[in-house]
């Protein structure tokens, strides 16, 4: 309820801001306020929403309270992805990123799933085998940027994270994905209730590990796969946001999920808010603003495990 | 077989990847019993169990459970009719002993069947009947091994089946929590009718909880029966390679192994106390 409350509040903030954009329709703010403000509120809304429940759903998989969406590699398959459509095909627009986005999260999640070794795969070697992809593939992102560095402006930021190119064709393009992987991964939250028990307890509980595991990595896939191509790789809100609702809510995912998805976009939203602040007359991005908030908070997470 | 059977196996070949770890077993569970699974270290005791308890599915043969192929029922319907408590299991970083019992309903719920009355009432008998009801809202980290033990097993007994698989229920606990636990398996087989199968380490421990007692080695079934006439010196050198003596333990009256002294070995042939 306390959670239920902040988000009201900080939602109600920005909307404050729309409101008064949207109220005096003569005023010059309100080509501002309703062509990008409010589909970047939106998109925050979405793309906090797909990154929080991702990292719950991941954590949760995983065993291990410390990992993230881009632990698999999920998010650098689809922001390599994208960068070569960017490159290569020179694809601008988000309407065609996504496919590619959506294509590259797929083809690494196989990846991960083949190297971390197929059938036999734990959640160990998965973590080993998404941070060694995780390294190649970021390289490989940095190296397009660097040999084509003029042409892919856009790109530059959205590799930071930034909500701020989100405009209302952007928020429609992801807003199915990301709603799927929602209704996805909450479908899975009683099953990875049982799998959080062990392989042998879920199975022997009824649950079937396999189809748990396929569903969730499914649900991942397509909030990380959506959420990426809209705004770039946003860090840490997929880490902290789970562990931040775990002190209150205690390792349920029938409430540690909806929490999720209810606090990530708070924070997503907040940082964006503070970061158009700092940043005035321009802004920072918003991947920028949760890296330097999340970090210190990372360690501090670390330090105390 | 004269006795009834509910759960058993029938010409098991069970094998992790290629690796065979027993061929043609069979082996069937009388009904009621409290029976027990003894062999060395890797004769494929928890193998047999895992595969009874559906985690394993065998290379060839089949388990039966009522009578039927236990891979051709639904898993939520053997999860039941049948508990397991596995060798290791994980309790998620914080989870307090009641949320962690009241996970075992899970095959009685559904996306449209949530948490009722009667999962409440079944969580709190299952921990007032392992004794853990006063831990009900403590983290289940901070607890001592013993206590973990018996929050695991209230889980399983949550879970309402009649078929409750062990494996190694006692193996990390020191040795008045290994008979406290296995006290609680003895009061749940007498007074709740259910059947228990549970893989154990320790001879003295089987021969003295087990109304039914498997013997395997090399995983072959060497004996099974009441252990009160398996356990001789001669099976316990022949399963497990140790020259001993039995004598009859002055608290129940069961077999109890005494292992020869050096001594004792070299001077001849072994007697059957």
């Amino acid at each position: 309820m306390a959670v239920l409350s902040i988000a009201v509040g900080a939602k109600q903030l920005t909307l404050v801001e729309v409101w008064h954009g949207l109220i005096s329709t003569t005023s010059p703010e309100h080509a501002v306020v309703r062509q990008m403000r409010l589909p970047r509120t939106l998109l925050g809304l979405l793309a906090g929403a797909a990154l929080g429940v991702a990292g719950a759903l991941m954590q949760a998989l995983t065993r291990n309270p410390l990992a993230d969406p881009g632990l698999l590699g999920i998010n650098a398959g689809a922001s390599a992805a994208v960068a070569t459509a960017t490159a290569l095909l020179g694809v601008a627009t988000v309407r065609g990123w996504i496919w590619f986005a959506l294509l590259g999260a797929v083809v690494v999640t196989v990846a991960v799933h083949a190297v971390g070794g197929g059938r036999q795969a734990t959640p160990e070697r998965l973590a080993l085998a998404g941070a060694a992809l995780n390294a190649v593939l970021y390289s490989y992102v940095s190296a397009v940027m660097l040999l084509d560095a003029a042409s892919l402006d856009r790109l530059r930021f959205w590799t930071v994270g930034s909500l701020a190119t989100a405009d209302f064709t952007t928020v429609a393009t992801v807003a199915p994905f990301i709603l799927g992987g929602l209704l996805v991964g909450l479908a899975g939250a009683r099953p990875l209730n049982a799998l959080a028990l062990g392989d042998d307890a879920a199975r022997a509980l009824g649950a079937r590990p396999a189809l748990v595991r396929a569903g969730t990595v499914t649900a991942v896939t397509l909030l990380c796969g959506a959420a990426t191509a809209a705004c770039g790789p946003i860090v840490f809100v997929g880490l902290l946001v789970p562990h931040l609702v775990r002190a209150l809510t205690g390792p349920d995912l029938r409430w540690l999920l909806p929490y999720s998805a209810v606090l990530a976009p708070v924070l997503l939203l907040g940082a964006d808010v503070l970061g158009r602040v700092l940043g005035r007359p321009g802004e920072l991005q918003v991947g920028l603003v949760t890296a330097v908030l999340g970090g210190p908070l990372f360690l501090r997470l670390v330090a105390r495990r | 077989m004269t006795q009834e059977s509910r759960l058993g196996g029938v010409g098991l070949t069970l094998a992790y990847d290629r690796r065979v770890v027993a061929r043609d077993l069979s082996v069937a569970v009388p009904d009621r019993s409290f029976t027990v699974v003894i062999g060395p270290n890797a004769c494929g005791k928890s193998t047999l169990l895992r595969a009874l308890a559906r985690t394993l599915r065998p290379a060839a043969g089949t388990v039966l459970l009522d009578g039927r192929d236990i891979h051709s029922l639904r898993s939520r319907e053997v999860a039941r009719t049948l508990g397991l408590l596995p060798q290791s299991s994980v309790a998620p970083e914080g989870i307090t002993v009641a949320d962690l019992v009241a996970r075992g309903r899970y095959p009685h719920q559904g996306l449209l069947r949530q948490w009722s009355t009667e999962d409440e009432r079944v969580v709190t008998g299952s921990m007032a009947a392992t004794g853990v009801g006063e831990l009900a809202d403590r983290p289940v980290d901070e607890l001592s091994g013993g206590q973990r033990q018996r929050v695991w097993i209230a889980m399983a007994l949550a879970q309402q089946t009649s078929l409750l698989l062990l494996d190694e229920p006692t193996t990390y606990l020191d040795v008045a929590h290994q008979i406290e636990v296995l006290d609680l398996c003895a009061r749940l087989h007498e007074e709740q009718g259910r059947t228990l199968v549970a893989v154990l380490h320790d001879l003295h421990h089987a021969a003295r909880y087990a109304t039914h007692l498997i013997a395997m080695r090399d995983g072959r079934v060497v004996a099974q029966g009441d252990p009160r006439e398996v356990v001789t010196a001669a099976l316990v050198e022949e399963v497990f390679g140790l020259p001993c003596r039995i004598v009859e333990d002055p608290e129940t009256g069961t077999p109890l192994v005494v292992p020869r002294a050096r001594r004792g070995r070299q001077s001849g042939p072994v007697t059957a106390g």
